[in-house]
């Protein structure tokens, strides 16, 4: 009979990582199992689950809330989040450019992204103040008279965007590392052949990127689908109260983790919130796996390296 | 040839006077937040707003401090970062040591599954968890925020591994010959090597932990035992919102990260480049 022996490299890689293991199986799969379990059951923070079958998800698709807050989340995914991508090039651009000040660049425009999002998130409240916030009052200098920000349904998601124009620091470095690595002698060769500014950026530095930018674009995607934080912030300030549960003016910014986290920790329908989770989960699977087919394209694309 | 020497210094100036718009917007909110501090409540509001305050007043800082038990939540704070960076330190070498320089199986295995548990939305494990530390009584005590960074942060250890993967191989095997066991080779011989590595994640870890807010939201509802995040949302739930006390509180709640940043910035750029993820 043939002993199962166990290699010492074996044994020791085991131990070594063993933490994590333990982290994987109790903070990561066991929550992800039992969320699923939990999606078909009802309970709140003292009950146990009680299973009620397809009840959450049945009551999901017919909440004008629940369909508000995915609308919303949505429009920061695949409208703010392209803009924002944008921003972040163009800052890297910017910071690659060879002047004096291009450190200084870099820090000024990965700073916010540096400091904790709740006091961020606080401090652009207070720009945001129609009356007495920085921004409608250097507005009126030009006559402009700005609108009323966080208060007007209509322009709450664009408040965000420009908060989020702001923090895009992360996405402007990675940029940032793939311009550097674009070799100066294709720029040099496409002088030589006479090619303007604008020819060079559509025809070298776009190519040279862009399985960055497409990597990155699906990953802001994902974290698109978990912002929360901020609008939580604006909420809770805005309606005065923490034990209710406000999606800001007409529920504009009622985002899908704020919608969660409402029915989880304020109207404690945690089955009804697992449900969500779940739904939310297979969506970032679903972005997950396209991730990994594009990058694996475009790296092929860019000669399989 | 004159004009096209003038016309090029020209689109030079024009660039810098951008680039100085540019930066002046995005230092703004700093500037915002600091000045403010500085104002009396009725500076703050009185229209037109000036950037400057019309007197200088520096009691912000002392009220605000008071008006809140800042240094007590600065303090639970602190402790909790404290811990935080403890388990993280001890545990990201060693488990990316066993995937980095280990040749054994799982490495591939467990590489792959961190990879995979980064994609977990936090909203999805939340309730369960939250039900496992509710069943062991463990809510509101600090054990929920701390226990996680004993196991390891997916996107740390993917940083580390790569890290001692750069570390010459031929290193180790030079050790095992002279007879070091395989906790000898890591202890004396990678974590040594890997300090820059450990720096940016201590940065990292602080940082996260410091800022933390979601997981402060969900666990600790004592007021007593909040941490600085959810003390600074007290200064909002107020009915009139005194916004000169929040900005000196946020000053002051922002300022060790900015500290860090600065002795650092290095670490933390290099940290984000090279990996190409988010933190």
């Amino acid at each position: 009979m043939k002993k199962l022996r166990i290699s010492r490299d074996g044994r020791n890689g085991f131990l070594f990582a063993l933490p994590w293991i333990i982290g994987f199986l109790l903070l990561s799969l066991y929550p992800l199992i039992m969320s699923l379990y939990y999606s078909f059951t009802e309970f709140n923070f003292i009950s146990n689950p009680e299973w009620v079958g397809l009840d959450n998800y049945k009551d999901l698709f017919g909440d004008r809330r629940f369909y508000k807050s995915l609308s919303n989340t949505c429009f920061y995914a695949f409208v703010a989040t392209p803009i924002l991508l944008v921003v972040a090039l163009l800052l890297a651009l910017i910071a690659n450019k060879k002047f004096k000040l291009k450190g200084v660049a870099r820090t000024v425009f990965f700073l916010p992204s540096v400091i904790p999002m709740v006091a961020a998130t606080m401090v652009w409240i207070w720009m945001f103040d129609p009356t007495y916030g920085y921004i409608n009052n250097f507005l009126s200098l030009f006559g402009i008279e700005g609108p009323a920000w966080l208060i007007n349904p209509k322009t709450t998601k664009w408040a965000l965007v420009l908060m989020g124009s702001w923090c895009t620091g992360t996405t402007m470095l990675v940029c940032l590392a793939a311009l550097q690595d674009v070799p100066n002698s294709y720029y040099e060769s496409a002088d030589l052949d006479g090619a303007n500014a604008f020819q060079k950026f559509i025809h070298i530095t776009i190519p040279s990127v862009a399985h960055v930018l497409v990597y990155q674009a699906i990953l802001n995607l994902i974290n698109a689908f978990q912002y929360f934080t901020q609008v939580y912030v604006i909420t809770t300030a805005s309606g005065g109260n923490t034990s209710g549960a406000s999606g800001g003016p007409e529920n504009s910014i009622l985002m899908y983790p704020l919608y969660l986290f409402h029915n989880a920790f304020v109207y404690q329908k945690m089955g009804k919130a697992s449900a969500m989770a779940w739904i939310l989960m297979v969506i970032v699977g679903l972005l997950t796996i396209v991730m990994v087919k594009l990058s694996k394209k475009a790296t092929s694309n860019a000669g399989g390296e | 040839m004159n004009i096209y020497k003038t016309k090029k210094e020209v689109s030079k100036l024009m660039f810098y006077i951008l680039f100085a718009c540019l930066a002046i917007v995005f230092l703004s909110p700093f500037i915002v937040m600091l000045t403010t501090s500085f104002k009396t409540l009725d500076d703050a509001f009185t229209v037109p707003v000036k950037i400057l305050p019309r007197d200088w007043i520096f009691t912000n800082y002392g009220d605000a401090v008071e008006r809140i038990p800042y240094w007590r939540y600065m303090g639970n704070t602190a402790y909790i970062t404290l811990f935080s960076l403890i388990g993280e330190l001890i545990v990201v070498p060693l488990v990316a040591y066993s995937l980095a320089k280990i040749k054994w199986k799982g490495a591939a295995i467990i590489s792959g599954l961190i990879m995979a548990t980064m994609m977990i939305p936090y909203t999805v494990t939340m309730i369960p968890l939250y039900r496992t530390w509710h069943a062991l009584g463990l809510t509101g005590s600090y054990v929920p925020l701390i226990a996680p960074h004993f196991a390891g942060h997916a996107f740390y250890i993917i940083i580390m591994r790569q890290f001692m993967k750069g570390i010459p191989n031929s290193l180790f095997e030079a050790a095992k010959i002279d007879g070091a066991n395989e906790f000898q080779r890591f202890m004396y011989l990678g974590i040594p090597m890997c300090k820059p590595a450990l720096t940016t994640i201590a940065i990292y870890t602080f940082n996260a932990a410091w800022s933390d807010y979601l997981a402060p939201l969900i666990y600790i509802s004592n007021k007593d035992r909040m941490t600085l995040s959810l003390g600074l949302q007290q200064f909002l739930n107020e009915y009139t919102v005194d916004w000169t006390l929040l900005m000196a509180a946020a000053v002051i709640f922002v300022l060790p990260v900015l500290v860090l940043f600065f002795i650092f910035q290095r670490n933390f750029v290099e940290g984000v480049a090279t990996s190409g993820l988010k933190a």
